[in-house]
């Protein structure tokens, strides 16, 4: 068994935090699972999207007629086949799917047919006339705050001032959180350092684009097949914006190419169930990749003022930072967690934040791992960095002073418990990173990062079979190997082989709601969920155990997987197994289950520390990065390939969206890279080996100490490599991407002096 | 699935002789395009640009698929993938810098598809054989309804995505001179990632030393950089009579940066690729030196 | 126009399809021949996720047409493992967790087969740039090298 990373384990289990292969591991090295865009069905349509051209338009008319005469043209869909939904948090969504009165963004959808054929619905949709008035736009976060903007929505009014607004901006939202007087503890400063930082837009980057297949019946019923990271809040969300029953609408999530944050909400499967409903048959729509960036949801960009005031000692006395991210054509980016994330790593006493939420002719965001943080981290831990070089002091040491600890109150407002910021820096220390020597233009970074971590509505079922085996239902789709780590912790608290446990996703229909696959909150909840359910079904287990001895189900105990009675009063008896108690559970009561249906609280929330060498050549401009060490509380680590794994593609995506990752606009308005060649994601010639070092800090929230660990690990390394990159090329950098050609400009500027 | 549809649909040939090639060529009107690797043909053809009518794909006709010694050089097929050119030692050992400069199109399975003729076809500024062949001097073979004739790589290109081929004409063949002694060449380009990329500046150098080590010819080209790869006379000159010492070495790379003519795009600033392609030739100068030497 | 006839052999199973003159060998794969195991991520070349052997070499299955497969040998994910019977990079890569969500997984273990067939010992740097074609967004790479890596070594050494 490969064993890589180091961890730090202080309790014992069975099985959890052993490596064995994932149960879908087969399936999906054979090419046998079924990903979006693998399912078919009978007289199944194809469908394609008609999308604005253009970053802001107001539709004056859409002409589809020569389209519906189009022989194997079989429906057509436009603005007048969603009608606003009840739902106000369906209304944006509503919007965002199929353009009304204007298109916001180049790749707004604006019609959308299905044919028999591919060709045909390509040609369908060159038939499709629409007259568009061309409107001033603004993609700029900075732009879109001016006062003489281009206004997206008429009726926007900044909520979160007082009193509210008379006029219209692009601000949708202000939020400010904190403590402390900040004015103040400025003054009991001996150093300030106050920077503006801006970071371009980037996306997730799944290689899986959306896929699904939809199909409604004359009967008001709908089976809908997709790649999501949630097939509840599909479900939930496409019910309302057809004004359909939610239990009438079947959601099966197929396996899922990665998601990131970017399938947690709906774009073209609405479209398809509509256009399914109109046809009478299935249809099948898949995203290209030029779609899946110009019209899915990439992140914010943002433009970020900071200041940090520090005593001579290394004292931090106030920090400051005003945050504004632009998320696209609506209400929503993730400013307010920039905003309660920003200064988490730090134990203050004066702190505040202010976020802008403000809205730009750009597509929608979706999540993007750890939402709105990494953008927060990349702006105030290079203003730390800063800081440690003035005062001459070590970064990793100067963060251990500062550092937030169990009881200090957070920027945010709650106060911590538990946690392992301090573990990870200490860590990182000590660790022959640390310590190895650089060469010329090369420089080492270091970056803190936190999360949240989300628990939420979960519910799943546990199955025991007449042949002692288990079958767990969750709802939440495996992005990454959870399916292995809900095996493994069925297995421990059952006490069986990991073997003998399989894990599937349930669709809809089988399940209560189970929130999104997102915020960190599969392995805790889903996986507090599969504990409860397997100690409900060792109580069932017991109870029979209980009736087959004939004794009461109190003297009974289970025990390394056999029921046993509970000591030498409750009479001797020969253990039983799960599988001696499930082969005759006909005759004792029939099938034995254990359910969990719960409101999951209690997720931990998680620090890293991450540790990167680059080198830049003073010549061009480009960096290499040469070493990367990640360092981070897992709580439990119950599959550690898989944690590491987390830690890994974080880091990686990190590495991407520092140097070379952007979305880059035209003075059109229009998308100009939207394809893998100019949308530079990291191959793998561009990076090393990924160390990692799992801390083990257990959650107390959680029955075996689980945190989630999907997220923290994209959150430290845009400053991690900012920093690296700073000391390597002798100037600070300040703006996302670091590409050659401003490192380059930055260095030339450096050495003419300007 | 043609019926109904306002567009005729595409038609796929695969002629077995350059002869018949030429003929369905010639044949047909405006819209027919030859098939080499399709590493450009087909993502065209997928980004919503108009499909033409005819495709001939050229991997069959065998004389298109080989690389043959001639005349001390070597006459490269249309249809030999880049991939083939690695694998060909007396070429890698010849032309390194052209074998090196084919090698960076794309990943390994574009190369296992791409040719330099597509790559000189195509037409873009940033085509990573072409400047490299333009140094080391090739000729493409051309062949059409009328009699064959031969061109200096350089004269293929006239303009983003035009070539100087007419109607009915078509690339047999590359030819690569027999090289000199002493001398060597190299080629090297700008991109932010290690792979996947298209080049934001590159720059091919040939030169051929006496005896003393000193240079007595040389040609250098610069891509990426302007409408299409140029070669830069005065560049070579800087060279020519020197033993690459620093000052010419210098002087290289300014009149590099001097004939650049680049525009700010996604893939760079124009000053960022002014100063880079400077950087690129004298690299890749420093590296031809050392071949020539043999060292 | 009528439709292309093709003859050619896929994984080693002779095989006849119809396509158009402008449709995809991916296509022609995943929605002709229910061999689905080969994926599109962009269609443009540019990820990798469609990778089969076409005659023995590593190509992008995007950017090659439906019918210039006739008369050639296609080699897909589907034929990888002998029976149930895995190859040996299947296994590492289960082994070393070398797939998070496995989207990429068909198209990497393509083009890793293609690597160790003309080369069993690659250096760790050779190994990142014959897969610098093959986009992987979730696990930074570092298991697959390493599962490639290990399997080299294991074929090595059988
Ligand atoms: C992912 C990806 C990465 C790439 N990276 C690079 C890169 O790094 N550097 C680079 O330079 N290019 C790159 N390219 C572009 C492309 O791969 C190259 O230009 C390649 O050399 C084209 O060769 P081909 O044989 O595939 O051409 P094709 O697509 O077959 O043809 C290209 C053009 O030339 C014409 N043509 C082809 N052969 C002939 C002939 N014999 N006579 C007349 N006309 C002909 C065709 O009709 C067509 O117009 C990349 C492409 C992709 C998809
Ligand atoms: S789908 Fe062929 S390379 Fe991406
Ligand atoms: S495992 Fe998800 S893209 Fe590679």
């Amino acid at each position: 068994m490969p064993d890589q990373g180091q961890i730090a384990t202080k309790r014992k289990f069975k099985l959890v935090g052993t490596r064995p292969v994932r149960p879908d591991g087969v399936d999906k090295v054979t090419g046998r699972a079924r990903f979006g865009a693998d399912m078919t069905a009978p007289g199944m349509l194809h469908a394609l999207i008609l999308r604005s051209p253009h970053a802001h338009a107001r539709i004056k008319s859409i002409d589809t007629s020569r389209a519906e005469r189009l022989p194997g043209v079989k429906a057509v869909v436009t603005r007048d086949d969603f009608a606003l939904p009840e739902r106000r948090d369906l209304v944006d969504i509503c919007y965002n799917v199929m353009a009304r009165e204007k298109a916001l963004y180049d790749g707004h959808a604006v019609a959308a047919v299905a044919a028999v054929s591919k060709p045909v619905a390509r040609e369908a949709l060159r038939r499709i006339k629409v007259v568009y008035e061309i409107l001033p736009h603004v993609t700029d976060v900075d732009e879109a705050m001016k006062p003489n903007a281009p206004i997206l929505h008429k009726d926007m009014r900044t909520k979160g001032i007082d009193p509210k607004p008379s006029k219209a901006s692009n601000v949708a939202r202000q939020w400010e959180f904190g403590h402390g007087d900040v004015d103040r503890g400025f003054t009991e400063a001996d150093i300030v350092v106050e920077r503006t930082f801006k970071t371009a837009a980037t996306h997730q980057g799944y290689i899986e684009p959306h896929a699904c297949l939809a199909s409604v019946g004359s009967d008001g019923q709908g089976d809908l097949w997709c790649c999501t990271q949630g097939h509840y809040m599909v479900r939930n969300a496409c019910a309302g914006l057809l004004g359909m029953k939610v239990s009438q609408l079947r959601v099966t999530a197929s396996e899922i190419g990665g998601g990131f944050g970017g399938k947690t909400t709906v774009f073209i499967e609405p479209v398809a169930l509509a256009l399914s409903r109109k046809a009478g048959r299935p249809v099948k729509l898949v995203m290209s990749r030029n779609e899946v960036f110009r019209a899915t949801g990439p992140t914010a960009s943002s433009s970020t003022d900071v200041k940090i005031g520090v005593k001579k000692n290394g004292q931090i006395t106030a920090a400051k930072a005003v945050l504004r991210y632009q998320g696209g054509a609506f209400a929503g980016s993730p400013v307010q967690f920039g905003a309660m994330t920003a200064f988490a790593c730090y134990d203050l006493k004066n702190v505040q934040t202010i976020g802008y939420d403000v809205v730009t002719n750009r597509p929608k965001q979706a999540a993007y791992r750890a939402p709105g943080a990494p953008l927060a981290a990349f702006a105030i831990e290079s203003v730390i960095d800063e800081l440690a070089t003035k005062i001459r002091m070590d970064p990793l040491e100067f963060r251990l002073l500062n550092a937030a600890r169990e009881g200090t109150k957070s920027s945010y407002g709650p106060t911590f418990g538990p946690i392992g910021l301090e573990a990870t820096l200490e860590e990182s220390k000590g660790h022959p990173h640390h310590l190895a020597p650089l060469g010329p233009n090369q420089g080492r970074g270091v970056a803190c990062g936190f999360w949240f971590n989300f628990g939420g509505n979960t519910c799943v079922s546990l199955n025991i079979g007449e042949d002692g085996t288990v079958c767990l239902s969750v709802g939440n789709p495996d992005i990454g190997g959870s399916r292995a780590s809900m095996c493994l912790m069925a297995a421990e608290e059952l006490g069986v082989p990991y073997e003998r446990v399989r894990t599937i996703i349930a669709d809809t229909a089988a399940l209560g709601y189970n929130e999104v696959t997102d915020g960190s909150r599969v392995t805790f909840a889903v996986g507090m969920a599969t504990i409860k359910a397997a100690q409900a079904a060792k109580v069932k287990l017991c109870e029979r155990a209980a009736k087959i001895w004939d004794i009461s189900p109190e003297a009974v105990v289970w025990e390394d997987g056999h029921a046993r009675p509970a000591g030498a009063n409750a009479g001797t008896f020969k253990p039983m197994s799960l599988a001696d108690i499930a082969a005759v559970a006909g005759s004792t009561g029939g099938p034995i289950a254990g359910h969990s249906e719960a409101n999951a609280d209690g997720a931990g929330v998680s620090f890293a520390t991450h540790m990167v060498d680059v080198e830049v050549d003073p010549e061009t401009g480009r960096v290499t990065v040469l070493r990367y060490t990640v360092f981070q509380d897992a709580g439990k680590a119950i599959h550690p390939s898989y944690v590491e794994g987390q830690f890994q593609g974080g880091a990686a995506q990190g590495v991407g969206w520092a140097l070379n990752e952007e979305y880059i606009y035209g003075e059109d308005g229009r998308l100009q890279n939207a394809g893998f060649l100019d949308y530079r994601i990291p191959v793998a010639s561009d990076l090393p080996f990924i160390d990692t070092v799992i801390l083990e800090i257990p959650n107390p929230g959680h029955p075996y100490g689980v945190r989630g660990v999907g997220e923290t690990s994209i959150v430290p390394p845009l400053a991690a490599i900012a920093n690296a990159v700073s000391a390597a090329a002798g100037v600070r950098h300040t703006q996302l991407p670091m590409s050659p050609p401003r490192i380059l400009k930055s260095i030339m500027e450096k050495r003419d002096g300007v | 699935m043609g019926v109904g549809l306002g567009n005729e649909m595409m038609r796929y040939e695969a002629p077995e002789s350059t002869k018949a090639a030429v003929k369905l060529l010639a044949g047909s009107r405006d819209r027919a395009r030859i098939l080499a690797g399709g590493t450009d043909l087909l993502v065209q053809m997928r980004s919503g640009m108009p499909e033409p009518a005819l495709v001939i794909d050229i991997k069959h006709i065998a004389a298109m698929g080989a690389i043959k010694r001639e005349a001390g050089g070597f006459r490269i097929g249309a249809a030999v993938p880049s991939a083939e050119l690695g694998e060909h030692a007396g070429l890698v050992k010849a032309w390194p810098g052209v074998v090196e400069a084919a090698g960076l199109i794309g990943s390994t399975q574009i190369q296992g598809r791409a040719t330099i003729v597509g790559n000189l076809c195509n037409g873009s500024p940033a085509a990573d054989s072409v400047p490299a062949m333009m140094v080391a001097g090739a000729r493409a073979r051309i062949a059409g309804p009328g009699r064959r004739r031969d061109l200096p790589v350089e004269k293929v290109v006239v303009g983003p995505g035009k070539t100087a081929l007419k109607r009915g004409e078509l690339i047999e063949s590359i030819f690569l001179p027999k090289r000199p002694a002493r001398s060597g060449d190299a080629y090297l380009r700008f991109i932010p990632r290690t792979e996947m990329d298209i080049a934001a500046a590159s720059a091919g150098v040939f030169l051929t030393l006496d005896r003393k080590g000193i240079c007595t010819d040389a040609r250098v080209a610069i891509g990426a950089v302007g409408p299409r790869a140029i070669l830069v006379k005065p560049a070579a000159k800087a060279l020519i009579g020197t033993p690459l010492d620093e000052a010419a070495l210098t002087q290289l790379a300014a009149a590099c940066s001097a004939a650049a003519r680049p525009i700010d795009d996604k893939r760079g600033t124009k000053e960022f690729r002014t100063h880079v392609v400077g950087v690129l030739a004298r690299r890749a100068a420093v590296i031809a030196l050392k071949r020539a030497k043999g060292e | 126009m009528s439709q292309i006839p093709v003859t050619t052999t896929i994984n080693g199973d002779a095989t006849e399809f119809l396509c158009e003159a402008d449709e995809t060998l991916l296509d022609v794969l995943r929605d002709r021949l229910e061999l689905s195991g080969t994926k599109e991520g962009c269609g443009t070349g540019d990820c990798g996720a469609c990778s089969v052997m076409l005659d023995g070499r590593l190509v992008c299955s995007c950017l090659v047409l439906g019918a210039e497969a006739e008369g050639r040998e296609v080699e897909t994910i589907e034929g990888m493992a002998e029976g149930d019977t895995l190859h040996p990079l299947q296994k590492k890569f289960l082994e070393h967790a070398a797939l998070q969500c496995g989207v990429c997984t068909p198209g990497f273990l393509i083009a890793a087969k293609a690597l160790l067939e003309t080369n069993l010992d690659p250096t760790e740097t050779e190994v990142r740039y014959w897969l610098a074609g093959n986009l992987c967004r979730c696990t930074g790479y570092d298991k697959i090298v390493r599962a490639v890596l290990d399997t080299a070594a294991e074929m090595r050494s059988a």
